[in-house]
């Protein structure tokens, strides 16, 4: 293999260091999208997932209170971990797809001076 | 006598006789996928990263085969068969914990890193320092939870194939330690890959025919699945409620607190394991290592759905002291409940043959993640300590990848001679140690060198230093080396098992409470009493995480 890990770290390709891209307000909106989302996620799900252990140490009548047949409130919350998890891990998919990804490829793109589709991005490429 | 005792004495042979045989049938499969993935394992993006050529759906599964250690597959069950209820808490952990992954981490590390964790922590800062801490880390973490899973298979052994001698014993080790050196020296990240893979089809195929037979058992209603193991467990409503293991009452407070310290030791270590962290490597862009989250987040959330059925089914089909008989933690609740559902639903062959199937799948899971182990420290071995601190960067990929083989050897043969004198001791804490470990050191390092602009050589080594250093020395301080009470065989079930020994001060068993905090802080002290700090590869590092600009490719064969 002929790729070394060489280049100067300013230059981010496209023409522009990557400082500028940095700076950009394409760049800074990106940014903002992607940390829009999985900040307040990230803090939602942990306080959930917190709340639910604190329960199962804390509040065990609460959790004990039988809903439907032997299946009692523990159960519920607990499953309810479950599908907050996937629910979230969707929505974060979606909402990638729609927002992030776009602005991402299209960063990319001018970068490495490629304007086609991701798909035919794979192949082996050699730096200078 | 148990069941499975009395069953030993009549299918004995022909049950032990199948499950070698399903079991030789699954190495040898992987023996043969192994070289032939070795026939592409040229470079090294070949042997760490598998050419980067995995699609997001493999690599989700190869997650789930790397992620399901026979300690949750075995162990959750056991718990809950056990313990009912607080055994799900484990399961819950274990998959909340992939939100992390997801949304903190499997992108941005794919983007800007390219074998290791190091390559992510290291890319701002001084490479030396960085990668020497990480690479400590990285190879701390594996070979706590390699032991765990490897005194695990010795133990394996004697439950499920009804041998005792220590020999056996001895020999399971060594096999498991052989086997999982050929299939990294030999197959690099693509033959461990298929060896995951093909485990996790298997699990995951075992553990669903399992849970169909036990819901079909019970009419498919859960409530009646909750009320038979209740009844059975000889305790009651108190068995389907919170409280029977962690956190009793009898423990108090500290009791409480050790809950919810494991509770976040789970969530939060997982996304700093250096074996689950370089699985992100394997694919081609940030998008296919999001949509193996993806994947892995519905194969793992749906096998701990069905532990959980698992570990009831076992309770209310097998009974507690059945399962207690054969192991006192529980560990075989699973293979007995198969073979209990099976000789209900298809007699004494039925029982056999399901016995021998779950059985099998035990030992290919211990196979698999101690794969993907060895892979993850040996990786770490060669790209972090040799090839840039030892060579200072000069060395060739041939002679790191050399490197790398070498060091599985060793890593793996130091993990066999290690769990052979570990047998007699009580290891169980070293798969919580390995997650509390990542929790403390890896994770704030990652995150703070994804998202905090400051941060800094200074700033990563004491993350990791302090969250390492301080999760062992509260562990070693804790009840789980020293102090706990003697039980009948007055003996402590502490690591030191003379009760008169104690010099145990920190009441958790679980110091990630305290050392995840001390983590995150070691790492916002060191950062702010340096002055270090480069702006154009910080901006580079951003650029590339979050765009994917100049990250590693595929590989194109």
């Amino acid at each position: 293999m002929t790729t070394k890990e060489e280049r100067s770290s300013t230059d981010a390709g496209g023409g522009s260091t990557f400082a500028e891209v940095q700076q950009s307000e394409e760049f800074q909106g990106l940014k903002r999208t992607l940390r829009r989302f999985v900040f307040p996620a990230t803090v939602l799900f942990l306080a959930w997932y917190v709340l639910y252990i604190l329960l199962s140490a804390y509040a065990r009548d609460f959790m004990a209170t039988k809903l439907l047949g032997n299946i009692n409130v523990a159960y519920v919350l607990g499953l309810s971990q479950f599908v907050s998890t996937f629910v979230i891990a969707y929505v974060y998919s979606k909402y990638a797809d729609k927002h992030f990804d776009p602005t991402a490829d299209r960063i990319r793109h001018r970068l490495e001076g490629t304007t086609a589709a991701p798909a035919t991005t794979t192949s082996k490429r050699t730096r200078s | 006598m148990s069941p499975l005792a009395v069953a030993a004495e009549t299918v004995d042979g022909g049950q032990r006789a199948l499950t070698i045989s399903l079991f030789v049938i699954f190495v040898l499969a992987t023996l043969v996928i192994t070289i032939r993935a070795s026939r592409n394992n040229a470079t090294a993006a070949d042997f760490y990263s598998g050419g980067r050529s995995l699609t997001g759906p493999q690599n989700g599964v190869a997650i789930g085969g790397d992620y399901m250690s026979a300690a949750s597959f075995l162990g959750i069950a056991g718990i809950i068969a056990l313990s009912g209820y607080d055994g799900f808490l484990y399961s819950i952990g274990f998959l909340v914990a992939w939100l992390v992954a997801l949304l903190l981490v499997a992108e941005l590390l794919r983007n800007s890193g390219k074998y290791t964790m190091a390559d992510v922590l290291a890319f701002r800062m001084k490479q030396r320092p960085v990668r020497v801490a990480a690479g400590i880390s990285t190879i701390a973490v594996s070979i706590f939870y390699l032991l765990a899973q490897m005194v695990g298979a010795g133990a394996l052994v004697t439950l499920l194939l009804v041998v005792t001698s220590d020999t056996a014993k001895n020999i399971t080790i060594v096999a498991v330690g052989v086997l999982m050196i050929f299939y990294v020296t030999v197959g690099g990240m693509k033959g461990t890959t298929w060896v995951q893979i093909i485990k996790a089809v298997l699990l995951m195929t075992g553990t669903t025919l399992v849970t169909i037979l036990v819901m079909i058992k019970f009419g498919g209603s859960v409530s009646a699945l909750l009320g038979e193991a209740a009844d059975k467990s000889g305790k009651g409503d108190a068995f389907l409620n919170p409280g029977l293991r962690y956190g009793t009452d009898a423990q108090g407070l500290a009791g409480k607190l050790d809950l919810l310290s494991l509770g976040i030791a789970l969530v939060l270590g997982t996304a700093g394991l250096p074996h689950i962290l370089t699985r992100f490597y394997t694919v081609p862009d940030a998008k296919a290592a999001r949509k193996s989250v993806l994947w892995a987040i519905g194969i793992i959330g749906s096998f701990y759905l069905m532990t959980i059925c698992l570990g009831f089914g076992a309770a209310a089909l097998v009974g507690p002291d059945a399962i207690r008989a054969q192991n006192p933690a529980g560990n075989t609740a699973a293979p007995q409940l198969a073979e209990a559902i099976g000789q209900d639903f298809f007699g004494d062959v039925g029982g056999t043959v399901l016995l021998a199937i779950i059985a099998a799948v035990a030992f290919a899971t211990i196979l698999a993640v101690v794969a993907g182990l060895t892979l993850a420290s040996s990786s770490s071995f060669a790209h972090d300590i040799y090839a840039s601190v030892i060579k200072r960067g000069e060395a060739t990929e041939k002679q790191e990848v050399r490197v790398a083989r070498i060091a599985a050897f060793a890593i793996g043969g130091v993990s066999i001679i290690l769990s052979i004198y570990a047998q007699k001791l009580n290891v169980a804490f070293l798969v919580a140690l390995a997650f509390a470990v990542a929790a403390s050191g890896n994770l704030p390092a990652i995150l703070y060198s994804l998202f905090w602009k400051r941060f800094n050589t200074q700033g990563a080594v004491a993350a990791i230093y302090g969250g390492l250093g301080s999760a062992l020395l509260l562990v070693i301080f804790s009840p789980v080396v020293s102090g706990k009470p003697a039980g009948a065989d007055g003996k402590s079930t502490s690591l030191v098992t003379n009760p008169d020994v104690d010099f145990s001060w920190f009441p958790l068993e679980n110091p990630g409470l305290v050392s995840i905090p001390l983590g995150f802080f070691c790492g916002w002290l060191g950062t702010v009493l340096s002055k270090e700090y480069n702006a154009e590869k910080y901006a580079e590092m951003e650029v590339r995480s979050l765009t994917g600009a100049g990250s590693e490719k595929a590989v194109s064969h």
